[in-house]
């Protein structure tokens, strides 16, 4: 397949340390442009509020500079909902990324290995029985949610991996697996919203879509941490990744372990998805979406990991910003992140005629 | 069809009687299904009671619950599992995706849409209303979805498997993204679409069989039609056109099936999306890739997947009932992990 041929004749390769790569001019130009937008629309999005800062003061703000009261809107109320919509597009874009490349197809999404559910599952099971029969203070509360999340998410993907497991881990048993536990786990979840009363029933559908409303450091920090050691493990296993693109067999001529480096590549991908779940709720569409919309703009042949991530936290910024401007507080973000991010896909669907593998 | 286009080449010629066994076993296991969908409900009747029940000379209450109730939610039942079986293996045949669904096509998303404008805006609660707007929606979507693959895919013959399914991903979660922003605006319909979504036979107009049955014959005649071209289609699409296929008009009838099938399915019982996802699967398992014994096979086995669900819905909550569309993935999961864990994969 004939891909940015236009540019370079041959690719320099670069190794250093663990991590091997080829430079390929247009995915690193993709992905600077996506993070200078990042950074411009999270300074848009901090400016804009009730009280409206300039973009050129949120910027001395996060210098260091700027007026105190500014600086105490900017840091202290602003900052961590934005953060957190960085972080969590960040890890939601690398782990759809990791898991679309693992199981070699473009509809996967950590939803398939039943992250989302089941964090889904618990989330709402922490809301409507707690809620419901007054047991646990500690469930209702909103610290209650995301550890029930990041538990359901964690327990749905470890379940999948253990019955996926037969003599190996293979891509497509992974995938009917993950099929059966989610839509078992949608289910109980459906079970639940159908026997809650209407008001649980909102709030629930509300966090299943997703939101980035009263962040604070306590969500920020998680988030960044996930993120901060898991995307140097993705890039280390981008080696690995790219062999298991060639078919098993292959990536064992290469001297892969294949068995442990789908797991790796799995379990960084589930670690990522869970806690951004928990973090702000399940933001479906980033995780599919993202690493589709990357590949299409930088080229390859499997979803870039730097530009899913850094297309992921700008999809959700964005969304964000669009959300908090045009529409309203009431609208979950989770919402407009597809309303952002579907017909840019499609666009980018018809415009190219060029057929792609993943 | 041409004989030829019968037996493509390429294509296994079916080993002896075994695939004719498999139907054979699919529908007796459907029958069985049937009955118990007829007999077993909340109203204790023993079979006596039902088949006096059934022939009109049984007890008033009887005759009316066996006749005006049961019958009616069976033949739906059927209807609907058969109609999304069906569907969910065209799906899957056509964009060559085993996470392909029936609803990946918009269709349970545009039905959803249009059923929530027309509670929050037309004010249209009637169940015979609804189901037509939720099949208008259905329709809409997928035509949508086809259009758009069909810019995006290959130049000579309609969409790729990829352009297909991403365009699908892409319009279904958009419309469920509007359906769920329109939700919480407004309680009476984000409740009247909670129930709807989960997927549900009670609760129907006896008539909603009648309403849905020529739109699922059709379907399923195209369906039909559409198998032997699918299978070449599973040689890549140039082999097909090298073959002498017509691949988008082969495309266009798989859609028009599908959009036909689960559209139908979708308008009267929610997105019962468990299903069309599984049942292609397990059929799979014991007829091998074949689309001229995978279709029916899937369609009989989502027939019987969906009434035995809808039996234990019935049992496990006396005398109330869980819906269709909760137990189905609850009893369906494990089973369905048990074989994708016995069985040697039979991949797409």
């Amino acid at each position: 397949m004939r891909e940015a041929g236009v540019l370079t004749t041959a690719r320099r390769g670069f190794r250093a340390g663990p991590v091997t790569g080829v430079w390929r001019t247009r995915a690193v130009l993709v992905a600077v442009v996506t993070a200078v937008l990042l950074v411009l629309v999270a300074a848009v999005n901090l400016g804009r509020g009730d009280f409206p800062i300039p973009v050129t003061e949120v910027v001395r703000i996060l210098l260091g500079g700027g007026d105190p009261a500014d600086a105490y809107i900017v840091t202290e109320l602003r900052l961590p909902r934005t953060l957190t919509g960085a972080f969590v597009g960040a890890a939601l874009g690398l782990s759809g990324a990791l898991t679309q490349a693992v199981v070699r197809n473009p509809l996967a999404s950590p939803d398939i290995l039943g992250v989302t559910d089941g964090a889904s599952l618990f989330a709402v099971a922490s809301v409507v029985l707690a809620g419901g029969a007054g047991v646990s203070g500690l469930a209702v509360s909103p610290v209650g949610t995301p550890i029930a999340a990041l538990a359901g998410g964690l327990v749905a993907a470890a379940l999948v991996y253990v019955l996926a497991y037969r003599q190996g881990l293979d891509g497509f048993r992974l995938l009917l697996v993950g099929i059966a536990v989610s839509s078992a786990a949608v289910s109980l979840t459906t079970y639940l919203l159908v026997s809650a009363n209407v008001q649980q029933a909102g709030q629930v559908l509300t966090w299943l879509r997703g939101s980035l409303a009263s962040r604070s450091w306590e969500n920020v920090v998680p988030a960044g941490l996930v993120l901060a050691v898991g995307l140097p493990l993705a890039i280390v296993l981008a080696f690995r990744l790219a062999a298991l693109e060639l078919g098993d067999e292959a990536a064992r001529g290469l001297g892969v372990r294949v068995d442990r480096a789908r797991a790796g590549v799995v379990g960084v991908a589930v670690v990522l998805a869970a806690v951004a779940t928990a973090c702000a709720g399940p933001i479906r569409f980033v995780a599919l979406v993202v690493p589709q919309i990357m590949l299409r703009l930088s080229g390859g042949s499997r979803p870039p990991l730097v530009g899913s991530a850094l297309g992921g936290a700008l999809l959700v910024v964005a969304a964000d910003l669009v959300a908090r401007t045009v529409l309203g507080e009431a609208v979950p973000v989770g919402v407009v992140t597809v309303v952002v991010g579907a017909p840019y896909l499609l666009y980018l669907l018809v415009r190219r005629t060029r057929r792609r593998t993943v | 069809m041409t004989a030829l286009a019968d037996r493509p080449a390429g294509t296994r010629v079916p080993r002896g009687r075994r695939p004719a066994l498999v139907v054979g076993i699919a529908v007796v296991a459907l029958l069985v299904a049937m009955v118990l969908s007829v007999v077993v409900g909340a109203a204790l009747l023993s079979p006596v009671q039902v088949w006096a029940g059934l022939t009109g000379t049984g007890a008033d209450q009887t005759v009316a619950i066996v006749q005006d109730l049961r019958v009616p939610r069976t033949l739906l039942g059927a209807l609907v599992g058969i109609a999304l079986g069906v569907a969910g293996a065209l799906m899957q045949g056509h964009t060559r995706n085993p996470l392909a669904d029936p609803g990946l096509l918009g269709v349970s998303a545009g039905a959803g849409f249009l059923l929530v404008v027309a509670i929050q805006f037309l004010g249209i609660t009637s169940l015979y209303g609804t189901v037509w707007f939720g099949f208008a929606g259905a329709g809409l979507a997928s035509v949508l979805v086809f259009a758009l693959a069909s810019l995006g895919g290959s130049r000579a013959g309609g969409p790729t498997p990829v352009t297909l399914a991403l365009a699908g991903v892409a319009v279904s979660e958009l419309l469920i993204a509007i359906t769920s922003a329109l939700v919480l605006r407004d309680t009476s319909s984000l409740d009247a679409y909670r129930f709807w979504s989960a997927g549900a036979l009670d609760d129907k107009d006896s008539l909603a069989s009648l309403q849905i049955a020529p739109f699922v014959l059709a379907g399923l005649v195209l369906a039909a039609i559409n198998a032997p071209g699918l299978n070449v289609l599973a040689l890549g699409e140039d082999t097909a056109r090298g073959l002498g296929h017509h691949v988008g008009r082969a495309r266009a009838l798989g859609i028009a099936a599908i959009t036909l099938l689960a559209g139908s399915a979708v308008a009267v019982a929610g997105p019962i999306s468990f299903v069309g996802l599984v049942a292609p699967h397990i059929a799979r398992f014991f007829t091998g890739p074949d689309h001229r014994w995978l279709l029916p096979v899937a369609g009989l086995g989502g027939a019987t997947l969906v009434l035995v669900a809808d039996v234990v819905g019935r049992l496990v909550v006396r005398p109330g009932e869980l819906q269709v569309g909760i137990v189905l993935a609850v009893v369906g999961a494990p089973f369905f992990i048990a074989l994708v864990r016995r069985r040697k994969l039979a991949r797409l």
